[in-house]
């Protein structure tokens, strides 16, 4: 390192705007934290349960609820409803699984936010706080690792229900996110590639100078939005608890707080998505069209602001998993698995390869993080949309059963409609 | 099993998936926003518009006096085809006919509504109502008091506006 380099860094050491807080200050301040986030967290997604209901209602032209306390306090009166319901312990269960799965289904989507950073930090007397639980160097693989964890809860609900729906779910529910977790994993390559990081306060600051990820990266972000609403088993990928198909999938034999558990994890694990689409794609806290929040010297205001700005970006990405779950209707099983194996990853892999070769083209060109690389990355994009969704389009990657088939598809079936019967089909 | 699949080559334009999820999104959207129009009738404070021509439970209309309008001439226990009016009928000094027990049982009426057709005087009448609970079965035989004691409008058994129904 160069001195013109090191003399900064020095200054940075002794401000205490950047020396972290450290010793008993420290445990204080992450234990307020994990209560605020928990508190908030579950608050929060109990509230989301009001808002699913209402967001249905007014899409469908209905009020939603609005009695209890004016539809405020409908939660609170589920949450009440499930404590005091039965515990139903069906026949042939295997008991100690049947009480953890929902546990193990519901603690991995809680776990996956203690490493998301939700603000700014925050200059104190003690020194800097970051706005995250835990800042892991590891970050996002972390989440990687915790988030798909989430699958142990369903199938092995479904697997000690003793029960053919529930066992039905947790087999669709493990195909569906195994398969789509890799879809995950390889689009967001790309935006480890631009941040050079896996740290999650890294990525975002990554975009604050280099522009959102989206822009850069709007490839990576619909496929991982896509896995997204896979991994959470939100519609159109809720084949696991297909009402139509499985009365309840994994969750058939579950009653009172056991099957809250699962319903509250689901909506956890929509909160965790979101705030990774955000963080991911959308510079996390970052306040939009500044660059200063992201140096010192921080202000309290202007970390409360970055939290609302996180907040309204989560609650944005939230509203998004509603409108499209009251809208899109469900896919079929095998269009399900096409779309994860035969579309998705084969496109994730050559987005990774063309983002690390154009990456490489503007380091040799001499083009580093800025507006020009922004310009450069965002059409990309833009053309690379226009041709995906054109494709997509046409109706046969995704196949519905009406699809348009390619010609050779149609005339192998014709012939095979034409075939000679054999003899048993015959005598029938 | 032989498959038979009916094979269809649709065009573009029905098959098109992109274009097609578009098109739902901005539709619910749309219908999400418009506060207006929304479907739900907020039952116990606000009903539903009912029929003129309604026919609900009972009503019997009394004179300026008070009393009952009903002659106690039996013209709407012949005419139910229900047979679910009683009616003992009375008569007083001045030799006026009234009813001494005029018993609707609601459960076995079927509100055709022909005893409010057949009635000379306009006593009896199907009343524009339909909120009706009990505690006991008996309390659905309607006598004569609380047949006058009901409030509701009564049934206009043809709008005056289009006397034939059309």
């Amino acid at each position: 390192m160069s001195v013109t380099h090191m003399v900064p860094a020095l200054l940075q050491a002794i401000d205490p705007n950047n020396t972290p807080v450290q010793g008993m200050p420290f445990f204080l301040f992450t234990v307020l934290k994990m209560l605020v986030i928990f508190t908030v967290y579950m608050v929060g997604v109990a509230m989301l349960t009001l808002a699913e209901r209402k967001i249905s209602a007014w899409i469908q032209d209905r009020h939603g609820p609005n009695r209890v306390g004016k539809g405020w306090l409908q939660p609170a009166a589920d949450g009440l409803k499930n404590f005091m319901k039965e515990e139903t312990m069906p026949a042939g269960v295997n008991k100690p699984i049947f009480v953890l799965a929902p546990i193990l289904s519901f603690i991995p989507a809680l776990t996956a936010w203690c490493v998301i950073p939700f603000g700014a930090p925050v200059a104190t007397r003690w020194g800097r706080v970051d706005l995250v639980v835990a800042d892991l160097p590891v970050g996002f693989l972390f989440i990687l690792a915790i988030t798909s964890l989430g699958v142990y809860g369903i199938v092995l609900a479904g697997w000690s229900s003793n029960n053919k729906y529930a066992l039905l779910g947790g087999l669709r529910s493990s195909a569906q996110m195994v398969s789509y977790e890799i879809s995950m994993g390889m689009s967001t390559i790309p935006v480890i590639l631009l941040a050079g990081n896996v740290s999650l306060n890294s990525i975002i600051n990554q975009q604050a100078w280099g522009g959102w990820n989206v822009i850069n990266l709007t490839v990576a972000f619909f496929i991982f939005m896509v896995a997204a609403f896979a991994e959470t088993n939100r519609l159109p990928f809720d084949l696991p608890e297909a009402e139509s198909e499985l009365i309840a999938g994994y969750h058939t034999e579950y009653s009172a707080m056991k099957f809250s558990l699962f319903f509250i994890a689901e909506y956890a694990s929509m909160v965790t998505a979101s705030a990774l689409m955000a963080t991911l794609f959308f510079g996390g806290w970052d306040v939009p069209f500044t660059g200063h929040d992201n140096i010192g010297p921080y202000s309290g205001w202007l970390s409360l602001l970055s939290v609302f700005i996180f907040l309204a970006k989560i609650l944005f990405f939230l509203f998004v998993f509603m409108w499209i779950r009251w809208t899109l209707p469900r896919f079929r099983y095998d269009q399900l698995m096409s779309l994860g194996w035969k579309v998705l990853l084969p496109l994730a892999l050559v987005y990774i390869v063309l983002i690390a070769a154009v990456l490489l083209g503007l380091m040799a060109a001499g083009i580093g993080p800025g507006a020009y690389q922004v310009a450069i990355l965002g059409s990309i994009n833009v053309i690379l949309i226009i041709v995906l969704f054109g494709m997509f389009d046409r109706g046969r990657i995704i196949s519905p059963a009406y699809g348009r088939m390619h010609p050779r598809e149609i005339e192998r079936l014709r012939r095979l409609d034409r075939r000679p019967r054999v003899a048993a089909e015959v005598t029938r | 099993m032989a498959i038979k699949v009916k094979i269809v080559d649709r065009p573009v334009e029905d098959v098109s998936y992109v274009r097609a999820m578009f098109k739902g999104m901005g539709l619910t959207i749309k219908h999400m926003f418009d506060v207006t129009n929304r479907a739900t009738i907020q039952y116990p404070e606000e009903k539903a518009p009912i029929s003129p021509r309604w026919r609900g439970t009972h009503r019997m209309l009394t004179t300026e006096t008070g009393k009952a309008r009903c002659v106690a001439c039996g013209l709407c226990p012949t005419v139910c085809p229900a047979n679910c009016i009683k009616l003992v009928p009375g008569e007083d000094e001045e030799g006026n006919r009234y009813p001494l027990v005029f018993e609707i049982d609601e459960f076995r009426c079927i509100f055709c509504g022909y005893c409010q057709e057949v009635c000379p005087e306009e006593a009896i009448h199907v009343g524009r109502h339909y909120e009706n609970s009990e505690y006991s079965r008996e309390g659905f035989v309607y006598d004569l008091q609380r047949l006058m004691d009901q409030t509701h409008p009564v049934c206009e058994m043809w709008d005056p506006e289009d006397p034939k129904g059309q």
